[in-house]
């Protein structure tokens, strides 16, 4: 298929060696023990670059055309809603367990 | 409109209509059908792994008692070092080494190479294997040692066993599948039959599947082990 054929095996080496370190560091911040935002923060980093370098070369989706990768990569982008609405929720039930059920 | 009686002609209402409009000559994607359906399912699938984890997030947020820390929790000693989570850190490199393979046995069925993709096939169905032993490890050793259930356990939260068990479980069911599935495709590969139609197609497909389930693994590791 059109440009996957032309890839070098060296490209796949590299990505693979960029998941091994971007695993290990997130692997570090909890080995270190970081707490609070930064944690948070790192481990989201660390986690959308290896999906994206997973997606976008392992699964070629950055040489696929566009329909495809709209098609695909658009939908899951309602889950926000779902997520935002779900934390909301579990912010009234957890204020309402402590209002009754705190003893 | 005037045209109107052609288009009734050409396209028939009710059922056949259906079935007409959608086995139509128009094509959206630029890619082999096989390929298209399996991304399409892929993104099912993202859907459901997302309601798991979605909701994992809601009761964990919603609980008045502490959360068991995953980092104590998945510890083991080794040779006397008490190491944290070591054995979720050694799954998912093997988990990526496989994709790693996986991409290469694609890479090389484009190139026509057989043998070179049977191989990397192997390899990458071997590390799934060995991954989902490793995990059939953890989960003993959490439900003997620990006493960890889907109702409670005595580290915390009554929620960990539940969404513990449902999304690592499911996703183990995805990678014991993904193994079958890369057998399977495998030993077509080592007949020839992907020689005989000229087309590695099958390899990139099932190659699809196989970085999905990394890819789920690159989600859990940072929201259920790390968070």
């Amino acid at each position: 298929m059109d440009a996957t054929e032309q890839h070098p095996i060296s490209i796949y080496l590299k990505i693979w060696f960029l998941l091994f370190v971007l695993s290990t560091l997130s692997y570090l911040v909890d080995y270190f023990g970081f707490q609070g935002l930064l944690r948070w923060g790192l481990i989201i980093t660390f986690m959308l670059l290896k999906a994206g370098f997973i997606i976008g070369i392992f699964m070629h989706m950055a040489w696929e055309r566009l329909a495809l990768a709209y098609a695909i990569l658009a939908p899951p982008l309602a889950l926000l809603v779902l997520i935002s609405l779900m934390a909301i929720e579990a912010e009234h039930t957890f204020l309402t367990r402590l209002l009754f059920f705190d003893s | 409109m005037s045209d109107n009686a052609i288009t009734d002609t050409l396209q028939p209402d009710g059922f056949v209509g259906i079935v007409e409009d959608w086995s139509a000559d128009k094509q959206a994607f630029q890619v082999p059908w096989g390929k298209a359906m399996m991304w399409i399912f892929l993104l099912s699938d993202t859907f459901i792994f997302s309601c798991f984890l979605t909701s994992y997030m809601n009761v964990r947020m919603s609980t008045t008692v502490p959360w068991p820390n995953p980092s104590e929790v998945f510890a083991l000693t080794i040779l006397g070092n008490h190491i944290p989570l070591v054995l979720i850190a050694i799954m998912t490199f093997i988990l990526i080494s496989s994709s790693g393979t996986m991409a290469m046995a694609v890479n090389f069925g484009y190139r026509k190479n057989r043998k070179a993709t049977a191989l990397l096939m192997v390899a990458t169905a071997l590390f799934g294997a060995s991954f989902v032993g490793m995990q059939a490890f953890e989960w003993t050793k959490l439900i003997v040692e620990e006493g960890v259930r889907p109702w409670g356990n005595p580290m915390g939260a009554a929620q960990f066993g539940s969404c513990f068990f449902m999304i690592t479980g499911f996703h183990g069911l995805h990678v014991s599948a993904g193994v079958i599935y890369l057998s399977i495709i495998t030993f077509k590969v080592n007949r020839g039959d992907y020689d005989r139609s000229n087309n590695y197609e099958a390899v990139e497909i099932a190659g699809l599947y196989w970085h999905f389930v990394d890819l789920v693994w690159v989600f859990i590791f940072a929201f259920f082990y790390l968070w």
